[in-house]
Formats: structure tokens, C-alpha cells, sequence
């Protein structure tokens, strides 16, 4: 691929000024402990790990390592609270309280989306716009369910199951914990969740608020840790239901672990989502929608349209206009509202992405990355494609998590559809075209749970959410939502 | 004995006539082949009085991997006809069932049900299969939504089918004689689109394979429905990590398989669903919830506007 010099170049004359997002009213403890019974308690063994801001590299705060036996004291914790509080609640009740967290979120958005960002390295733009919105949403929606559950499953009774052990990715920290926590509640489990080792600060802070707006001790219970506090919670015998957002390779661990037991599971895991764009389509649009797709939280997201399939008369004009655009991204600090592209989430991350990367040349794949400079403290990856890859290379079959772009052309629908098709994965998958039979024909042909027909990466909690095949199984939000977390019982009426 | 039954009984009537016994086989792609190694076993009458004897097909790796590209070839094709087609085909299946009542009446007694038993297992397994055509193109309807997001989108959830249903069979306990316990879980599979391979209960061989000509017999294309005979403990491990299965229903009641199952199917994250406490004669044993389980729900946005 040639190299271009950009005619989208908007930083002349007029500069960017920094834009940053103040961190004054940010209160970060300098240690975390668990929270465990509606209060923060010491892990017994007494150790705790880091945290830092991985685009500046700088310590934030140390975070609690729960042990197994912490485990144990939130899994008694929810026990109890779902006997004695949580399933004695009426159900108008604890809808409340879920109404309350909401509202709460909101009030404390602002804070929410800069502890965020300063965790995760996302860009403030997106932890303000969708991560922190789109959280207090999914509370707002699941509340009202708690005491509709009847109207959701005709012909059925349905009972909570009791305490849902849940275990949640770094990409969206509260936004994942929203999904988890909101239908478990709501539909009268109580619950121990463990966030990602690296992006522990906002669930705690979640736990303050669960504190302010007094939430029944034990009803949902925070145990930080790294794999082996999650491993400790899936193989809980007191846990009856395990609910995990992560890599495939780990939910197939998951679901091998619980084999034989009573534990009710629900998996979201990797995707390597294909972005069709046909030679009909809004080139311009499609641009933006493939930009949304692959750069949007930094690749780090499992619903990513890591892939490109472009028509063949199309792909060249396509593939100038997107470099263009690339070279437009402003990658920087994640705090400054200007910012599209923020840091990758850890050095661990960022090795499996350079690694990967290397892979796609080794491959023989044509690299274009976007010449944004790069920090010099932190960890990042400029926005990065590939041209001429073919189906069996890696970079085409599996997920990277970060923002690194595998482009393929096709000559009809059905080679499209045959090549997006063509993965272990079906989580998600986009298709751009002005025809509307076509949009039909090709989005009913994707084996994915989720598909952008002319948009992509949208997010709704009335939007059921999850993956076919290796993608994981059950669905997070909407009324789809809430069958994982309830026990079913048909009635032996005629 | 009613006249009708003793029609079936395999005994020879003319003493001076030589029977002409049918031979038990596979039912794959819409044929009947006889399992590739040759193994067999060998099936007696469970019936007092009966000298009823047939060597039955012990399927192998290969008969069973020859089902799921038969059941994966036509998938696509039998997910694409008609809602209304789909639940015409499985009301023919009840029609010519209704018509071969006698010969499965014979044959679960032959399987040890009693006459009483069997009538009404013929019954029960008809009025099933009424039951889910009428489903076809119902189901859809019930689960499926338009919803409501905050953003300038239409969105949609429907379902779809998982794909290749593998099913191990019931366990053949008093009141479960063959018939209706595979009926019970094929036709919420197929009703909804998807493609299964059915394993047979070693002591109910009979039924299901007559029953595999009922099949042959309704206008359901040829790979739709397989089904395999032979050994249920050497099968299950097979059935449970097939990695181009998509969904693995069991009824396995034990702990010791419900695991074995489950850490199997988690190699290529297949959907385990187990019925291990259904009472198939009962109308709790029906559901579109049971549709609904080999089912994913797929959805779909496109924005509003110009």
C-alpha cells in the first residue's frame, strides 16, 4: 500500500489546544480493601496489588488480592443476604433500590467517567458518552423489570436462582459490572463480582455508592483479585450461577470447571467480527462506521469489527479514505476531551497487540499505521491495518483486543458471507450497503448474536447482547437478559 | 389381543410361509446404510412369548461423523423453508405415524411396554408432533421482540437456530418405551430449524428406526433428521465433543456423565441442554421453552433517518 500524505489534515493554522478533563474532585484512597458484607474489609492474607494509569504509567492506588477465604466470606455474605433480605424483599421493593443505583450513577457520572479513564487509559470522550451513561441506563432498565418478571415468560413461573458469581473484563469496568449486577438484582439473586485486576477503581467506588444509597449489606459483594480470586469464585460451591464477560479460551475453562455441578453459567467472550461494506454503500459513512468499529475503546472490545471485507471494485477507494481518516485520530492523553485514540490497558496487552502485529507481517499482510506520535510514558499502539490477508492468517481468525484491522476484498454477497462465517467466533458483525433486500439477505446470513446493518458498535440495554458458536451463550440485556438469572418451572396444565 | 395388534406381532401367522424379516440400519441423509464396521448387536423380544430377534447396527466414529456433515449439509437449506412449510411437514409426519400406529404398537411391546402402554405411547407421540407443527410458525412470535433503545435505531431480536442438535437418548425406564421420548426432542429441534442426529436407547432400537421411515415417508429432506443405533456409553463422548455440533441434548440423570458431558461440549463451547427430569407423557414434557433452548437469539440495529 502506498503511502499517502493526508488531505484530511485538520491540525494547521487552527491547532488543537489541550482539552483536559479536570481530576481535582477525584478522591482515589491510596489502598482498597475488599467489600464484603456492605462494608470494606481487609483481605486476610493481607496483600494487595497496583494499579496505575497505563497512559502515564503512574501509581493510583493499591487494590486488595482477595483469597480464597475471602471468597468465602462474600459468597456467606450474599448467601445470607439472599435468605434473610434480598428474596423476603417484595419485589416493588428491590426495584427501588435498583432505581436508586441508577440515579446515583448518574449524579456521580462525571467522577465515575474520569476514575474511569484514568484506570483504563480509555478516552475521556467515550467513558463520558458511553461508558458512564450507558451503565446508570442499564440499572434504570433492569429496575423496572424486578417486579414484572411474570409478563417475561408466558406460561411460566420463575424463581431467582440465589447468589450469581460474577467475573468481568478491563474494557468497560463499570459498564460491565452494570450488566452483571443490574438483571442479577433485579431479578432477586444476590451477588460477588470480581472485576479485572486492572481496572478495580471504579467497582469500588460503585461499592461507596451501594453504601450511600443503602443497599442491603451482602446483596452485592466486591472481591479485586487477579485469576485466581475468579477460579476461587467459579468453583465456590455455594455459588449457583457464574456469569463471565472474557476471553474464549477462559470461559472454556469455565464452563469445563462447573461440569457437574447445579451452577447455571452465561458466557460473553471474544469475537472476530467482520464489517461488510458493498460497493453500493455510503463509502464516506462506512469509513466512519469502520474507524467506530476497530478504534473505538482501542480494539478492546470483543464486539470489534476486527475485520474488513470490501467489495473488490471498491476496496482501493475505500482503503485511501480510511487511511486518511486514520491519520486524523488524535492519539493522546486519554484525560483530554479531543482525544479518539487512548492508551492500551496494560504492557500486557500491549505486547500481545505488538506481537500480533508482527504476526500480520510475518503473514505477508501490507501494514499502514497512522503516524500519530506516540507518548513517550505509557502504553500504545497507533492505529494499525492490514491489506492483503487471506482467511487462514491468524490476524484474520484471532482476536488481537486491540486496534489492529485485517482487511480482505470479496466479489459477491456470498463469498462475503462465506468469509465472515468463517471463524470460530459469532459474536458480532457489521454490513454496509444502501440496499435494503440486500441488508436483509446478508444480515440474516451472518452466524453472529449482533449485527450493525449501516452503523456499528451500538449499545442499548433493551438490546440483548451476546455471541453464537465460540462467542460464548446467553444473552446480556433486554428481556433476553433476564432468563440466566432465574430458575424456570412450566406448569403441567393442558 | 385385538385383531389389529396381533397383525403386528412378528410371529409367523402361516405356518407354511417363511417371514421375511426387516433389517434394522442406520438412518443417515435420508438413506439407510448399514453402519460402516460392520458391528453389531444383537436385539431380543422383551415381550413374554416373543422369539422376535434382530441384529441392530453398533454405529462407530465414523457413522456418527457421516450424520453431522449429512445434518450440516442440508442445515441452511431446511433453517430457510417456510415457517408454514416446516410446521406442514411435521403434521405429515404425525399423519403417517397416525396411519403406522399398529406396527409401533408392536414394536413397544417388543421393547417391553405393555399394550395398555403402548396405545398410549402411539397416542402421546402423534399428538407431540401436532403439537410442535402447529408451533412453527408460532414461536418466532412469542420470543421475538422490537426494542426500544435510546438511540435513533431500529432494533430487533429474533430467533434463529443453533445449528447441528446432537441427542443422546432417554433412558429406557418403565413408561419411556422409545417412541416418544425421541419424538419429544427431535421435533422442537427440527420445528425450529435446526438439523439434529438422534441416538437410540440400545433397548429401543425398533421404533426409532421404523420410525426413521416415517421420516423417509413426510416429506422431511433427507439429513434433517439421523439417526444411529449401537452403544450409548461409546457414543456419548463422541456425540459431546463433535466440534461441528452446536447444541448436545441430553437426559443423562447421573452426575458422573452430566460431567463427563459438560466438560466435552465445553471444547468447542457447545450448548448443553439437559432433560434428565421430564415426564414425557405428561404436558409439562412440551414447551416452546424447549424450542426456544436450541435457539440463539440474534440481533439486529439499523439507524433511522435519511
Amino acid at each position: 500500500m502506498t503511502e499517502t500524505h493526508s488531505s484530511l489534515n485538520f491540525d494547521t493554522g487552527w491547532q488543537y489546544a489541550p482539552a483536559p478533563e479536570s481530576t481535582e474532585h477525584i478522591q482515589i484512597d491510596k489502598q482498597y480493601k475488599l467489600f464484603i458484607n456492605g462494608e470494606f474489609s481487609a483481605p486476610q492474607q493481607g496483600k494487595y496489588f497496583t494499579t496505575s494509569n497505563p497512559a502515564t504509567e503512574e501509581k493510583l492506588s493499591r487494590i486488595a488480592q482477595a483469597g480464597k477465604s475471602d471468597v468465602n466470606r462474600a459468597v456467606r455474605a450474599a448467601r445470607n443476604a439472599y435468605e434473610q433480605t434480598w428474596s423476603k424483599m417484595p419485589s416493588k421493593e428491590r426495584a427501588k433500590y435498583i432505581f436508586r443505583i441508577a440515579r446515583a450513577i448518574q449524579e456521580r457520572a462525571r467522577e465515575f467517567s474520569v476514575i474511569e479513564t484514568l484506570d483504563g487509559g480509555k478516552p475521556i470522550r467515550e467513558s463520558r458518552d458511553i461508558d458512564i451513561p450507558l451503565a446508570a441506563a442499564h440499572f434504570f432498565y433492569y429496575a423496572g423489570w424486578a417486579d414484572k418478571l411474570k409478563y417475561a415468560f408466558p406460561g411460566a413461573q420463575v424463581k431467582p436462582l440465589g447468589v450469581a458469581g460474577q467475573i468481568i473484563p478491563w474494557n468497560f469496568p463499570l459498564l460491565m459490572a452494570a450488566w452483571k449486577i443490574a438483571p442479577a438484582l433485579a431479578c432477586g439473586n444476590t451477588v460477588v463480582i470480581k472485576p479485572a485486576e486492572t481496572t478495580s477503581l471504579s467497582a469500588l467506588k460503585l461499592a461507596e455508592l451501594f453504601q450511600d444509597i443503602d443497599l442491603p449489606p451482602g446483596v452485592v459483594n466486591i472481591v479485586t483479585g487477579d485469576s485466581s480470586t475468579g477460579a476461587a469464585l467459579v468453583e465456590h460451591p455455594d455459588v449457583d450461577k457464574i456469569a463471565f464477560t472474557g476471553s474464549t479460551s477462559v470461559g472454556k475453562q469455565i464452563m469445563h470447571s462447573i461440569a457437574g455441578s447445579h451452577k447455571k453459567y452465561s458466557l460473553e467472550l471474544g469475537g472476530k467480527a467482520a464489517n461488510i461494506v458493498f460497493a453500493d454503500a455510503p463509502i464516506d459513512q462506512a469509513v466512519e462506521g469502520i474507524v467506530n468499529a476497530i478504534f473505538f475503546n482501542q480494539g478492546h472490545v470483543c464486539c470489534a469489527g476486527s475485520r474488513l471485507l470490501v467489495q473488490e471494485s471498491v476496496a482501493e477507494e475505500l482503503c485511501f479514505k480510511l487511511r486518511e481518516r486514520m491519520q486524523t485520530l488524535i492519539l493522546g492523553d486519554p484525560l483530554d476531551k479531543n482525544t479518539d485514540i487512548g492508551a492500551i490497558n496494560s504492557k500486557v496487552q500491549l505486547d500481545k497487540i505488538q506481537s500480533y502485529i508482527n504476526i500480520g507481517i510475518d503473514e505477508g499482510g501490507q501494514i499502514y499505521q497512522s503516524s500519530a506520535k506516540l507518548p513517550n510514558k505509557g502504553y500504545w499502539c497507533p492505529p494499525t491495518i492490514f491489506t492483503g490477508m487471506a482467511q487462514s492468517n491468524r490476524l484474520v481468525q484471532e482476536e488481537i483486543f486491540g486496534p489492529v484491522l485485517a482487511i480482505q476484498s470479496f466479489r459477491t454477497a456470498s463469498e462475503a458471507i462465506d468469509k465472515a462465517n468463517n471463524t470460530a467466533y459469532g459474536l458480532s458483525g457489521g454490513v454496509w450497503t444502501d440496499k435494503g433486500s440486500k441488508i436483509f439477505k446478508v444480515t440474516s446470513a451472518l452466524r453472529a448474536g449482533v449485527i450493525w446493518a449501516n452503523t456499528f458498535n451500538k449499545f442499548d440495554p433493551a438490546s440483548p447482547f451476546g455471541g453464537y458458536k465460540e462467542s460464548g451463550m446467553g444473552r446480556e440485556g433486554g428481556i433476553q437478559g433476564l432468563s440466566t438469572y432465574l430458575s424456570m418451572e412450566l406448569s403441567n396444565d393442558a | 389381543m385385538t385383531p389389529k395388534s396381533k397383525a403386528q406381532d412378528k410371529s409367523n401367522t402361516n405356518k407354511a410361509r417363511t417371514r421375511v424379516s426387516k433389517t434394522y440400519k442406520l438412518f443417515i441423509a435420508g438413506k439407510f446404510p448399514r453402519t460402516e464396521s460392520g458391528r453389531y448387536y444383537a436385539f431380543t423380544a422383551q415381550s413374554a412369548g416373543s422369539s422376535f430377534k434382530a441384529n441392530i447396527c453398533t454405529s462407530s466414529r465414523k457413522d456418527f461423523r457421516n450424520a453431522v456433515v449429512a445434518a450440516r449439509s442440508v442445515q441452511k437449506s431446511w433453517a430457510a423453508a417456510s415457517a408454514c412449510l416446516r410446521g406442514q411437514i411435521l403434521y405429515r409426519l404425525a399423519e403417517i405415524l397416525e396411519d403406522r400406529r399398529d406396527q409401533f404398537i408392536g414394536e413397544l411391546i417388543l421393547q417391553g411396554a405393555s399394550i395398555k402402554h403402548a396405545n398410549k405411547e402411539v397416542d402421546a407421540s402423534i399428538d407431540r408432533l401436532v403439537y410442535y407443527a402447529g408451533w412453527s410458525d408460532k414461536y418466532q412470535q412469542i420470543f421475538s421482540n422490537v426494542n426500544p433503545v435510546s438511540s435513533s435505531h431500529f432494533n430487533f431480536s429474533i430467533l434463529e437456530p443453533t445449528g447441528v442438535v446432537a441427542i443422546l437418548p432417554p433412558a429406557a425406564e418403565e413408561n419411556q418405551c422409545g417412541l416418544l421420548g425421541m419424538i419429544s426432542n427431535i421435533a422442537p429441534a427440527i420445528v425450529g430449524g435446526n438439523t439434529c442426529v438422534f441416538l437410540t436407547n440400545e433397548k429401543q432400537p425398533l421404533t426409532a428406526i421404523s420410525f426413521a421411515e416415517v421420516i423417509q415417508a413426510s416429506d422431511v429432506p433427507g439429513g434433517v433428521v439421523n439417526i444411529l443405533t449401537g452403544s450409548n456409553v461409546e457414543l456419548m463422548a463422541l456425540f459431546a465433543s463433535h466440534k461441528d455440533v452446536n447444541s448436545l441434548v441430553h437426559m443423562e440423570k447421573s452426575l458422573e456423565d452430566n460431567k463427563k458431558i459438560q466438560e466435552l461440549a465445553s471444547e468447542n463451547l457447545k450448548r448443553v441442554i439437559c432433560r434428565s427430569e421430564m415426564r414425557w407423557h405428561e404436558n409439562i414434557a412440551e414447551s416452546p421453552y424447549m424450542i426456544e433452548e436450541t435457539q440463539e437469539v440474534k440481533t439486529t440495529w439499523h439507524p433511522i433517518g435519511n
